[in-house]
């Protein structure tokens, strides 16, 4: 992975002194709050519902076990010992002191990570494909690009006064296992006739208040190019995105605005007219870049493990493991393996220091001392030996890191909701634990087979339900809490944004609700080869809505 | 509606109430009931000195509803502010409780 050189370091070392330095005269009161709020989002600290909220970036997703030891022993020394995994492949603490945040971040400069730019109106992090450089279906890695884009943006000058936050994301595969088409602007790798590898470019996706799928500006941009075309991307939406209300201040709102065809003829003729020459990435640079990426020097295994065959035939909770948290990986032998931090009726993306520790030393012993954050709030080893897949799946089970529930109806993505943050309207997270109690881990949860929950605590979507299968908004009306739901949802390649069902429904029928949608779908699907998602497509809305709104369904209407 | 005064603490960023005598209290069973909008106005008009001060800020008064002896925050938000998370009940001021 990108090590810092000793220009990184020293970069971020005088950032971690001149928040220091910014925090201590907002305490003796020479900064006013007004003064001090925009450097403390810079630097990743909210004001939250109980407490102060630390967001540190992990770029791309990407953790060392050393990375992630540390941030067990800021969570333990400086928080209540755990940690939240975000939909953006980040890490907050919920419970930091400001005065304490100074030292937090010398802690995390002291292996490379940081909390700028994980808020405020700037490019935040850059995030990725969780299966990078292992999946068996990867055309190329995106994170050396990734890196690059991380890089340029960071305390980019031009870029620190946006009109509103911009993010994103990069895809590797085909399979968009990164939400690209959501994102302000989505990068996703291909290779063009002349076998040279290159970038489809989607701008203006976003979800939020008013969900939209990104538009395709540019079928192929060449690599050395990258910059030069982000930068005039972002120039664009600099100059004309809306400043004037904060509601359609997103880059998404310019496109939809100024119609796709003139955003891309604005982008290109910006991108035109720039001096190519000073943002072109040599290719000296790209393969600099891409080396601190190589792949590990994976020990050849057999491609089919006794070890693993027996195991599976032997132990039917570990074949269930197998079948649901291994991904298929580029080299034979070996495996992705996907760890759930969706405990059935847990609260989703949490994991304890323990945990956290855990995770390390199995990192080191078996995965190539490689961790992976998805934006689904779980936790990835990209690398491992099927023959090492048993003894890893016991050491996880010891520490409740074992469930078989990866892409299932109970690996739900929820953000934290009106438990802790300002801006929900109501709970997220009781009803993701509810759900998942309802569906339990077994039998039940593999019949219904893949189908993605999300679960949003208020309009502004962080549990991005708009692209769920099954989404949930939780909503306030005079004073009570009730939930929207919508179906159809995808983040991947097919990309689309879920259909509202109808009336809403209270804190204590909306679980009802999902079992009612499940069972419907259950009911019509072809087989349990058709997924939710694809039988939805067919079907369209009609029979979940029967299902939600017979009359004894009990919505609220 | 009697209503109850609220900050967050700057240095921790804790949840805290004005209590008696212009203190800033933890609890909620601490907090002074202001009896009504005008007299919340006037404590609120008050504790901006405090903000100034820089020991607290977002300042805002929210409606109780008396129970028990005590009082109880009307919405459910300023309820799940003034208790802990509702997810866990090992955390925050809920935990502290007798």
């Amino acid at each position: 992975m990108y090590r810092y050189d000793e220009f990184d370091a020293a970069f971020v070392a005088d950032r971690v002194a001149q928040f220091r330095d910014q925090v201590e005269r907002r305490l003796s009161g020479e900064l006013s709050e007004d003064q001090f709020k925009i450097h403390r989002l810079m630097n990743g600290v909210y004001l939250q519902l109980h407490a102060y909220m630390l967001r540190i970036a992990i770029p791309y997703g990407t953790l060392s076990p050393r990375q992630l030891r540390k941030l067990a022993f800021i969570a333990r020394r400086y928080d209540k010992g755990y940690g939240h995994f975000t939909t953006r492949q980040n890490l907050q603490f919920h419970w930091p002191a400001l005065s304490d945040v100074p030292e937090i971040l010398a802690d995390l400069a002291s292996v490379e990570m940081h909390c700028i730019q994980t808020s405020g109106n700037c490019i935040r992090n850059t995030t990725a494909d969780h299966y990078a450089g292992a999946a068996a279906d990867e055309i190329e890695d995106p994170r050396p690009y990734g890196e690059i884009i991380r890089q340029w943006s960071s305390i980019h000058p031009e870029f620190t006064y946006l009109p509103r936050k911009f993010k994103i994301a990069v895809s590797g595969a085909k399979k968009d296992r990164a939400a690209i088409q959501v994102h302000d602007i989505g990068y996703q790798i291909v290779r063009n006739e002349r076998n040279e590898i290159g970038f489809t470019v989607y701008v203006g996706g976003g979800l939020g208040r008013t969900p939209m799928i990104g538009h395709k500006i540019r079928d192929f941009l060449p690599v050395a190019d990258l910059l030069a075309y982000t930068e005039a991307i972002v120039r664009v939406y600099n100059l004309e995105g809306r400043r004037d209300n904060k509601f359609k201040a997103r880059i998404k709102i310019l496109v939809h605005e100024k119609g796709a065809e003139a955003m891309r003829q604005a982008v290109e003729a910006e991108f035109a007219q720039r001096d190519r020459d000073a943002l072109r990435l040599p290719e000296t640079e790209t393969a600099r870049i891409r080396a601190y990426f190589a792949p590990p020097a994976l020990a050849p295994r057999e491609a089919v493990s006794a070890v693993f065959e027996a195991r599976k035939a032997s132990d039917e909770r570990f074949a269930a493991f197998a079948a649901t948290n291994l991904a298929a990986h580029k080299t034979p032998g070996y495996a992705i393996v996907n760890i759930s931090l969706k405990p059935i009726g847990g609260i989703p993306g949490d994991a304890t220091a323990e945990q956290m520790e855990a995770i390390a030393d199995l990192a080191e012993q078996f995965g190539y001392s490689e961790v992976r954050v998805s934006h689904e709030q779980n936790l990835v080893l990209p690398h491992i030996a099927l023959e090492d897949a048993p003894a890893l799946y016991d050491a996880l089970l010891a520490q409740g890191l074992a469930t078989a529930n990866t892409d299932l109806v109970t690996d739900i993505i929820s953000c934290p909701g009106l438990d802790y943050c300002t801006l929900a309207t109501a709970r997220s997270i009781p009803i993701a634990r509810r759900i998942s109690e309802r569906f339990g881990d077994g039998a039940r949860a593999r019949d219904i087979g893949p189908l993605k929950i999300n679960i949003s605590g208020c309009i502004n979507a962080c549990g991005h339900h708009h692209v769920g299968n099954i989404g949930i908004l939780g909503l306030e009306r005079k004073g009570v809490e009730t939930y929207q739901i919508t179906l159809g949802g995808a983040a991947d390649e097919s990309c689309s944004l879920g259909a509202l069902t109808g009336p809403g429904f209270s804190y204590e029928q909306v679980v009802d609700a999902v079992e009612n949608v499940v069972n419907a779908y259950l009911e019509h699907r072809i087989d349990r080869n058709e997924p939710f998602l694809e039988a939805f497509r067919r079907l369209g809305m009609a029979p979940f809505k029967e299902a939600l709104y017979r009359s004894n369904a009990g919505a609220d209407i | 509606m009697p209503q109850v005064l609220t900050a967050n603490r700057l240095r921790d960023g804790a949840v805290v109430f004005l209590g008696a005598e212009d203190r800033w209290v933890e609890r909620l069973d601490e907090a002074r009931v202001l009896e009504d909008k005008v007299v919340a106005d006037t404590a609120l008009e008050g504790a901006k000195a405090d903000e100034k001060a820089n020991l607290v800020l977002d300042l805002y008064a929210f409606e109780v509803v008396r129970f028990n002896g005590g009082v109880r925050a009307t919405h459910l938000r300023d309820a799940i502010r003034a208790a802990g998370p509702s997810v866990r009940l090992d955390h925050g001021k809920q935990a502290s409780r007798p």
